[in-house]
């Protein structure tokens, strides 16, 4: 699918020439803005991420280089009630989400009332029975969640992906609004742009809030495996700008069922952690046994009540592909009312009449294995020969339970700077949700990802995507 | 019948230990045909320990050491009254649906030739606790026992492969090929009073059959268990019940000396 016929965010369908009407003072200043001048300061941020150190490892790449992810200087803008409407379907996302696990690790009422079918979760391996009837403190599961959006028109957004583990990617969006007010101040002047810089305070008090109870002053960590790990750069960042200690698993010591870090001064009590590992690496008695980055004990601890772990282990069932396709009914199940922010619409070939609809729209669907990853198993209907089609249509008759179907979006797009000049690339967004005892806190902002390849729909950083700055503007209209 | 539990597990390490962190799953729980008249586990060094539950219902105690550690040992006594229920199980802790136990695990994927065996043995009958009876009889049947030595993570399909095979290895082969025939099925860890000296806990295996509920086997004997076990813990394979997880800080090797004892006292039924 080309990027002609998209809808733009900033240009709507008419082109630089007729601007959607609240994006007018942007259109014009990135018309007046020479395309040279914008390659500058794209330059200049791209060599100050360079020297900060915020680049990433391609796994697999044999140019072992780390690259940072490009940078581009048009931000993207969404208006004060675009946001709110979207906030609020967030809200009552990362809502359903911490109760859908609240429950699938308790009593299990969704499964008991029929709405997920019980081997959907009792067969998957990211429901971790290891960690079944514990309660994390206050009842906090997805404390940081990333929700991945993408969107096709001014008022139709699509949520494409939840991330209830541990969603990276927030360092961009802090690094790229530090960027943009250096190098684009009269953008700052111009709009009133919601500022993000409050996110890693907005991060501590989360933290704060979900520590076990009585613990006054409590203790907060960032848990990183390293710094071998891409994201390592994220993890120290953020334990630098809360102010708290980034700790590695040596570091911590579980004994009586509480957690200590090894410090020059002595053992100190730790209260909260939030962890840049996966569960399967947390803690060796409970999950692999060979695993050199955990903390012996930590489940334990955890267990019994004595630390938060941000995000809770075991949230993987939450943003797994396979139940992907529940979340209109999950969220309608737990919140009592509609999904403000729709799925995809997702057809669950396992269902009769879903089955016929794939078997019959073939050439326009995109099916995807249900447990498949990375392109695997994948038919793009509309790129694809007949041949495929057909070796497709065997599949699906075989073994239809394997398999979803989706229709091919025409996903937005927003003037990015190219070679040529200014063109159309389609984005997806990325909006960061903390919950904590206390509320629900959504950052005005996030991270965008942009497919730089005209026409590409493909916006992985490892596969050529970039980033742009997201802002939301303060008031009515620009 | 009354029956007394002595293990005593003995690690000694060539060079001191820092710091040791074991999780242990050596604590019966009470069932209607299980009644624990005492129980004890005991450290001979400085350690905390901390009673919980896991998310399977079994009874965890951890244990925490500081060093300079030489030597630990892990001493288990206590008492329980059983009574035979040929093997079906009632007042069982049972935090999880039996559905679960249908997922498979590194340890309990099955090979090609095990399924194939379950399928072959368990042909002719659409009876579910038939087709059980006759995996267990075929197993206790193909592999001679031997005594139980600690585990080296042998999987069931390997095992499958050989020939003479502890309690662990044939009630993972259980376990692997029960579920290939659809019947969720759990790996058992306990005590089984057969009047040998034992160097590690008994496996057995508990498969769900709609209807009656969880029912044990135990393909050492090819028979279901009877009041001569004392049951402790289950999972979903021989690591996932193991009775001891540990992690230690600290160089050199590890020895461990078991011993076990398992004796029925006074002649009470």
């Amino acid at each position: 699918m080309g990027s002609t016929g998209a809808f733009d965010e900033i240009w709507g369908h008419g082109g630089p020439e007729a601007p959607r009407a609240a994006f007018a003072a942007l259109s014009q200043w990135i018309a007046d803005t020479p395309p040279e001048e914008l390659q500058r300061r794209q330059h200049s941020a791209e060599a100050a991420f360079r020297q900060l150190g915020i680049t990433f490892a391609v796994y697999g790449d044999s140019d072992a280089a780390e690259r940072i992810i490009p940078f581009d200087i048009v931000p993207r803008m969404f208006l004060q009630p675009e946001w709110e409407k979207l906030s609020e379907g967030l809200v009552q996302r990362v809502e359903a989400i911490n109760a859908f696990l609240e429950d699938i690790y308790g009593a299990r009422r969704i499964l008991d009332e029929g709405i997920v079918p019980p081997e959907l979760i009792l067969h998957n391996e990211q429901f971790r029975p290891e960690v079944a009837g514990i309660r994390p403190p206050h009842g906090v599961w997805a404390h940081i969640c990333g929700i991945d959006l993408v969107r096709t028109g001014p008022d139709e957004f699509y949520v494409l992906e939840d991330n209830a583990r541990t969603p990276s990617g927030v360092s961009y969006m802090l690094e790229n609004r530090e960027a943009m007010i250096r190098l684009c101040p009269e953008l700052f002047r111009d709009f009133r742009v919601a500022p993000v810089d409050s996110y890693p305070d907005m991060l501590l008090e989360t933290m704060r809030s979900v520590a076990p109870l009585g613990r006054a002053r409590p203790v907060c960590v960032v848990l990183t495996p390293g710094h071998f790990n891409s994201a390592y750069y994220e993890h120290s960042f953020l334990a630098d700008s809360m102010g708290v200690e980034l700790v590695e698993a040596a570091d911590l010591v579980v004994d009586d069922d509480i957690v200590y870090m090894e410090t020059i001064a002595g053992r100190v009590r730790v209260d909260v952690i939030y962890r840049r590992i996966d569960d399967d690496f947390l803690d060796p008695l409970v999950f692999r046994p060979d695993s050199l980055l955990g903390v012996p004990g930590l489940i334990a601890a955890y267990r019994a009540g004595n630390v938060a772990l941000l995000n809770a282990p075991g949230n993987g069932i939450a943003d797994d592909k396979a139940i992907y396709s529940y979340m209109p009914e999950i969220v309608r199940f737990y919140s009592g009312g509609e999904a403000k922010l729709p799925n995809v619409e997702t057809w669950r070939c396992r269902e009769p009449q879903a089955l016929k609809y794939v078997l019959d729209h073939l050439p326009e669907l995109v099916v995807k294995l249900v447990d498949g990853s990375g392109g695997y198993g994948m038919l793009v209907g509309p790129t694809a020969t007949k041949e495929q089609i057909e070796t497709f249509r065997a599949a699906l008759i075989a073994e239809p339970h394997r398999y979803i179907a989706q229709p091919t979006l025409a996903l937005s797009t927003v003037p990015t700077l190219t070679e040529k000049g200014l063109a159309p690339r389609h984005v997806d967004f990325r909006p960061f949700v903390l919950t904590g005892s206390d509320k629900v806190r959504v950052v005005p902002g996030g991270l965008t990802r942009v497919a730089l390849r005209e026409g590409s729909l493909v916006v992985n950083s490892s596969q050529g995507g970039g980033t742009k700055d997201s802002f939301v503007l303060l008031g009515d209209a620009a | 019948m009354r029956i007394a539990v002595e293990h005593r597990s003995i690690y000694r390490f060539t060079q001191p230990q820092a710091r040791i962190v074991q999780m242990l799953r050596l604590t019966p729980c009470d069932t209607q045909h299980q009644t624990v008249v005492s129980w004890m586990v005991g450290v001979d060094c400085d350690a905390r320990l901390r009673d919980a539950v896991d998310g399977y219902g079994n009874a965890v105690t951890m244990l925490y050491a500081e060093g300079p550690i030489e030597a630990i040992e892990i001493a288990v006594t206590g008492e329980v009254l059983t009574s035979d229920n040929a093997g079906v199980l009632r007042g069982t802790p049972e935090p999880l649906p039996p559905a679960l136990f249908l997922r498979t695990t590194p340890r309990t994927a099955p090979s090609a030739q095990l399924a194939a065996f379950a399928a072959d043995v368990s042909t002719g009958t659409a009876d579910p606790i038939e087709k059980l009876h006759r995996l267990n009889q075929a197993l206790h049947a193909r592999f001679r026992c031997v005594p139980d030595v600690p585990d080296t993570g042998l999987t069931a399909a390997d095992a499958f492969a050989g020939k003479a095979k502890a309690s662990r290895d044939v009630a993972q082969m259980f376990v692997s090929a029960a579920r290939t025939l659809d019947a969720p099925a759990r790996y058992v860890s306990g005590y089984h009073l057969d009047g040998t000296q034992q160097c590690a806990p008994h496996a057995w295996c508990e498969a769900w059959i709609a209807g009656l509920g969880w029912v044990a086997f135990d393909p050492v004997t090819g028979l279901s268990p009877n009041d001569g076990y004392v049951r402790v813990a289950v999972g979903l394979d021989s690591e996932g019940a193991a009775a001891v997880a540990g992690h230690r800080i600290g160089h050199g090797e590890e020895q461990l000396a078991v011993n076990l004892q398992v004796d029925r006292l006074g002649n009470e039924e």
